[in-house]
């Protein structure tokens, strides 16, 4: 698994994929973090930042996922993991890793924004910590989604367009439950909304449903993603 | 030390692999021979971990491949039909990755340049894989399953693509690696087979067609031997002079294909040397022969005949039925 995290990792920083992620992620953050902070002269509406955040990675987050098994099919290198050593669920540990990875430390490279505002004024850490917590589970379980997407075809363009579609989804929710007429239909899709989970941390406390329902999400995608490969070999 | 046992696989409705049973002892090289598209990379892929067989076992050593796949798995070394080779990586970058892969213990780079010494790696050891000709991409496909020393190497078709003398090179690496390793490799060219496999299994739509010594399988097939004479001298004459000889069972005229010989396509008896009394009645009647050459038995030949002797077995069984 550590073979496969460690090649996943490199993979990135050889072609130009982890450059651009790392390079669209602070970028796109910091235009937005600019926005919201530091031209309103205020920290109010720090939330918002970290909302609109939580939306720009359903472009950011497919570029990340899109390539880690759909190009491994395409290239056939799959069968050199698949016939190794290496148990199913390691393989693909090893590759979720290896993008959670990059993300972290983008995230963690984004996070001097934060520094800024102390240099100004005085934010409530409690927060700005809880908003961090609650947006890197976001993205966790966004890239577990890209990664199974991406296990399904051997294209990656086609894993990106469905990555970008199922999250856009996923955040969506949020603004179509009020329209559901129904309501208990509009608590179901509530307790599955993304964003709604979410609303929580924007108030500035901890919610632990919400954190303990951003890791299943994670773990369920990068299961099935377990499953996918599992199915393939019998069929 | 690989034992299959009723392997079958169905693709939705297509069955793949039909009840195929074979052996391959300790230190053979077995030669799995088929036409394109008969189940032999299906078949490696199930013995290898890839695909998982709808019916039947693989075992490795004793060890069963869905039972126990990461032990099996670590006695297997497995070159693909396609080298799976990361592009962007160079030749010591990706070994080094395969040993981590196969979690391998003894002292790394000692392992690794002996590796690169037998398949001769040496000169683009820290050259990107992209970069490499075919001929040395195979070889890193080579060096990819050497690692980690595994009992069991598995080659799918390793000398597809390349040029003649590239040809040359791989087979003589595998008849040399055959001397530690037991090898199941799977081509579709027959003089491949006849130049590095002990035994040879072949296979033809999914099912075992046959399973013999590479000798026994070449002589049984080939009773017959046929060969190409050019003569010089009066045509039907000589077809009569010959048509009696002991030993040549036909003869038939190809017809003009220098300025002065004919060529006859010559048939001896089954397993009969008709060389010898050819010549002496050529050189009694004083009509010289100015070329011989045997006729190389070509896969299609063995096939026709494997096959043929397939169907009629099957219906004298059934014959034998009612």
């Amino acid at each position: 698994m550590f073979a496969i995290y460690k090649r996943e990792l490199r993979a990135y920083f050889v072609t130009p994929l982890g450059y651009i992620f790392c390079g669209m992620f602070l970028l796109v953050s910091g235009l937005l973090f600019y926005w919201t902070t530091l031209a309103e002269q205020s920290t109010e509406s720090l939330s918002e930042y970290f909302l609109y955040l939580v939306m720009m990675f359903a472009i950011l987050i497919p570029l990340l996922t899109m390539k880690l098994l759909a190009d491994d099919r395409r290239i056939k290198t799959e069968q050199l993991l698949l016939t190794a050593p290496v148990s199913l669920t390691g393989m693909v540990m090893g590759k979720y890793l290896a993008a959670l990875t990059i993300y972290g430390c983008t995230f963690l490279v984004n996070s001097f924004n934060f520094v800024l505002l102390y240099l100004y004024g005085t934010p409530n850490t409690a927060a700005i910590l809880a908003n961090i917590l609650g947006t890197f589970l976001i993205g966790a379980a966004f890239i577990a989604v890209g990664l199974f997407l991406s296990s399904l075809t051997q294209s990656q363009l086609i894993a990106a367009v469905s990555s970008i579609g199922v999250i856009v989804a996923m955040l969506l929710l949020f603004f179509v439950i009020e329209y559901v007429p129904y309501a208990w239909l509009r608590s179901v899709l509530q307790w599955f909304s993304v964003v709604d989970r979410y609303l929580p941390f924007m108030n500035q406390s901890l919610s632990i449903p919400a954190v303990v329902y951003y890791l299943s999400l994670a773990a369920l995608f990068v299961f099935l993603t377990v499953r996918v490969y599992d199915k393939r070999r019998w069929s | 030390m690989i034992e299959i046992e009723h392997l079958t696989k169905v693709f939705g409705t297509t069955k793949a692999v039909d009840d195929v049973t074979f052996r391959v002892e300790e230190g053979e090289i077995m030669g799995f021979l088929g036409p394109n598209g008969a189940g032999k990379s299906t078949t490696m892929n199930i013995l290898t971990g890839y695909l998982s067989a709808t019916s039947g076992t693989c075992r490795v050593n004793g060890v069963d491949i869905l039972e126990n796949p990461l032990e099996a798995k670590r006695n297997i070394g497995f070159l693909p039909e396609l080298p799976p080779l990361y592009m962007e990586m160079t030749v010591k970058e990706y070994l080094d990755f395969i040993y981590d892969l196969k979690g391998c213990t003894f002292p790394k780079t000692q392992h690794i340049k002996e590796i690169c010494d037998v398949v001769k790696l040496g000169d683009v050891y820290n050259r990107l894989i992209g970069n490499l000709s075919k001929g040395y991409k195979q070889r890193v496909g080579i060096a990819q399953a050497l690692v980690g020393n595994p009992r069991v190497l598995i080659f799918d078709e390793p000398t597809v693509g390349l040029d003649p003398k590239q040809i040359i090179d791989i087979r003589n690496l595998i008849r040399m690696l055959g001397r530690e390793h037991t090898i199941i490799l799977s081509t579709h060219i027959l003089p491949e087979v006849q130049a590095v496999c002990d035994r040879i299994v072949v296979i033809n739509k999914g099912k075992l067609v046959a399973n013999e010594k590479t000798e026994d399988l070449v002589t049984a097939v080939d009773g017959s031997r046929k060969m190409i004479a050019k003569i010089v001298g009066p045509e039907e004459e000589v077809v009569k002079a010959l048509g009696a000889v002991a030993g040549i069972r036909s003869v038939s005229v190809l017809g003009k294909r220098d300025t002065d010989s004919i060529s006859y396509l010559v048939e001896s008896e089954d397993r009969v040397d008709a060389r010898k009394p050819l010549f002496y009645t050529l050189a009694s009647k004083g009509w010289p022969l100015v070329g011989l050459e045997g006729m190389e038995l070509s896969l299609e030949d063995i096939f026709i005949r494997l096959v043929s002797d397939q169907k009629k077995n099957a219906r004298n069984r059934k014959g034998g039925e009612n």
